[in-house]
């Protein structure tokens, strides 16, 4: 056992995963999927569309119980997860602030959020409801709540699906304020190489269906050295390492 | 302007205000109606809309337009709330579990079709000529519909908000405030809506058969002296405070309740 405190790192070990379908047919979603996500480090599960990527996310978030296999998650703090789904999923009937509050645990509901509203440009947006939002900022909003809690743990899957580019590029950067105000051993489910390359420490590359790791990609730049002729190289050197992937 | 207003759903008395207006309006259209008919077919059967404004006054002054109002009232409150719980409970669950669904499907469709009369009658012959008889009897008879409906709320459930709420821990409670039942509003307004009105009718018939007071046990007493005024009195009088109830309890509440709704632009 690990003491009380002590950074544990994501550890995930799925032997297989296999969905039915409701003529009998049967999918073997996942199979031998292992790999660990170090303490307080971002990383990427990259592959391509539908190769089992949010179905692992779902394992890990508890959604889904019927696998074989087992994973820890970091412990600390609250001991809590907190995701931001592919879709914004606010309640639609509580305003930005409550959507936000009512994620929070007992001991933290009464913190203030002005810094964390002010930061993702939400302040004037806190008695909205979601539908008075542009998926933008909903999708803004969504961060708030994952972030406010404090988590011991962050999943993302894919956070900037069907956003403009423009949106999109502008959401990674407050995403990586927020994240790096508090850094969070997180994992982000993503099928855009460059968002893999900008956001995180390291990329784990799934195969096709049924998805296992083809190999790790460690991007050890800090990220303010990221610049786009570095970032070209990068995504050169990925495609040496993994042909075909990308 | 006013119309503007009403359009763009801001203004907070405007919307109100208009649909009573055209409510007036066409109440008095039908009194007047009303009138004519009664001044060409005079008879004892048919009294003219004075008459009855005659009784209401007389019976008004008299007190005991209210207090049979209030049994009345009262009966359809305990009724109306029994009937929400209970239905709503047992609708929520059928529709969250297959098994049960598929199980007590059968007894739905059996209570669905007894009629009210036989509910009533055998609630009197089992538990005594009581208000706890009478109460429950309606109830009886309102459940299954609130089941029905409550069971499509509670299969329309989005798996979305649920799965939210397992991710970020909300406790028991606040699920069911936050996420199950902002989900069956809708529903539940509706049942709500076909409810009172199914109930107050079976109010009448509950008092008709087994009660000494409320609308219902003053309809029949009239109804043995063949007077038509005041069974029309009656009517009216209780008619008039549902619709006062429509207006100031219900749609208030239900526009507190879609609030967050996207208002029509």
């Amino acid at each position: 056992m690990q003491p009380v405190g002590a950074a544990v790192p994501l550890r995930v070990d799925i032997a297989e995963k296999t969905f039915r379908s409701a003529q009998g047919v049967s999918i073997t979603a996942l199979q031998g999927l292992s790999f660990e996500v170090r303490p307080g480090e971002f990383a990427c599960l990259f592959g391509p569309s539908g190769c089992g990527k949010t179905t692992t996310l779902r394992i890990l978030l508890g959604l889904d119980k019927d696998f074989s296999g087992s994973f820890q998650l970091p412990q600390g703090g609250s001991n809590r997860i907190a995701a931001v789904f592919q879709e914004p999923t606010l309640l639609p009937w509580r305003t930005v602030e409550q959507n936000v509050r009512l994620a929070l645990p007992k001991s933290l509901r009464a913190k203030s959020l002005d810094e964390l509203f002010d930061t993702l440009g939400l302040a004037g947006m806190r008695s909205l409801y979601p539908a008075e939002l542009s998926l933008g900022l909903a999708r803004r909003a969504a961060l708030a709540r994952a972030f406010a809690t404090e988590s011991a743990v962050l999943f993302l899957d894919e956070p900037f699906a069907s956003l403009d580019e423009q949106t999109a590029e502008r959401l990674r950067q407050l995403l990586l304020t927020v994240w790096s105000a508090r850094p969070t051993t997180a994992l982000m489910v993503t099928h855009n190489l460059r968002e893999a390359l900008m956001l995180s420490d390291r990329i784990i590359v799934l195969a096709q269906r049924p998805a296992h790791v083809l190999g790790m990609f460690d991007v050890r730049l800090p990220r303010q050295h990221r610049n786009p002729q570095v970032m070209s190289d990068l995504l050169r050197s990925f495609q040496q390492k993994f042909p075909g992937v990308a | 302007m006013t119309a503007k207003e009403d359009k763009s759903g801001r203004s907070g008395f405007a919307t109100p205000l208009t649909p009573a207006l055209t409510v007036t309006v066409s109440l008095i259209g039908l009194c007047l109606l009303w009138g004519l008919a009664a001044h060409l077919w005079q008879s004892r059967a048919f009294p003219p809309p004075g008459q009855v404004w005659q009784v209401l006054l007389r019976e008004a002054a008299s007190g005991d337009l209210f207090y049979h109002l209030g049994a009345t009232l009262g009966r359809v409150a305990a009724a109306y709330v029994v009937a929400m719980i209970i239905g709503s409970v047992i609708g929520v669950i059928l529709g969250s579990y297959r098994g049960a669904d598929r199980f007590f499907s059968p007894w739905l469709v059996l209570f669905l079709n007894i009629p009210a009369l036989v509910v009533i009658v055998l609630a009197y012959i089992w538990f005594g000529l009581n208000e706890a008889a009478a109460i429950g009897a309606v109830a009886v008879n309102k459940i299954p519909n609130v089941v029905v409906t409550m069971r499509e709320g509670a299969r329309a459930f989005d798996p979305r908000y649920a799965e939210m709420a397992a991710v970020y821990r909300f406790a028991p409670l606040e699920r069911i405030r936050h996420v199950l039942l902002p989900q069956l509003q809708p529903y539940f307004a509706a049942a709500s809506r076909s409810g009172i009105a199914l109930i107050w009718k079976i109010v009448l018939v509950v008092e008709l058969l087994g009660r000494s007071n409320g609308v219902g046990f003053q309809i029949y007493l009239y109804f043995q002296l063949f007077d038509v005024a005041a069974i029309l009195a009656y009517t009216l009088a209780f008619v008039a405070v549902m619709l006062v109830i429509e207006l100031l309890l219900v749609q208030p509440i239900e526009r507190h309740a879609t609030r967050w709704r996207r208002r029509p632009a």
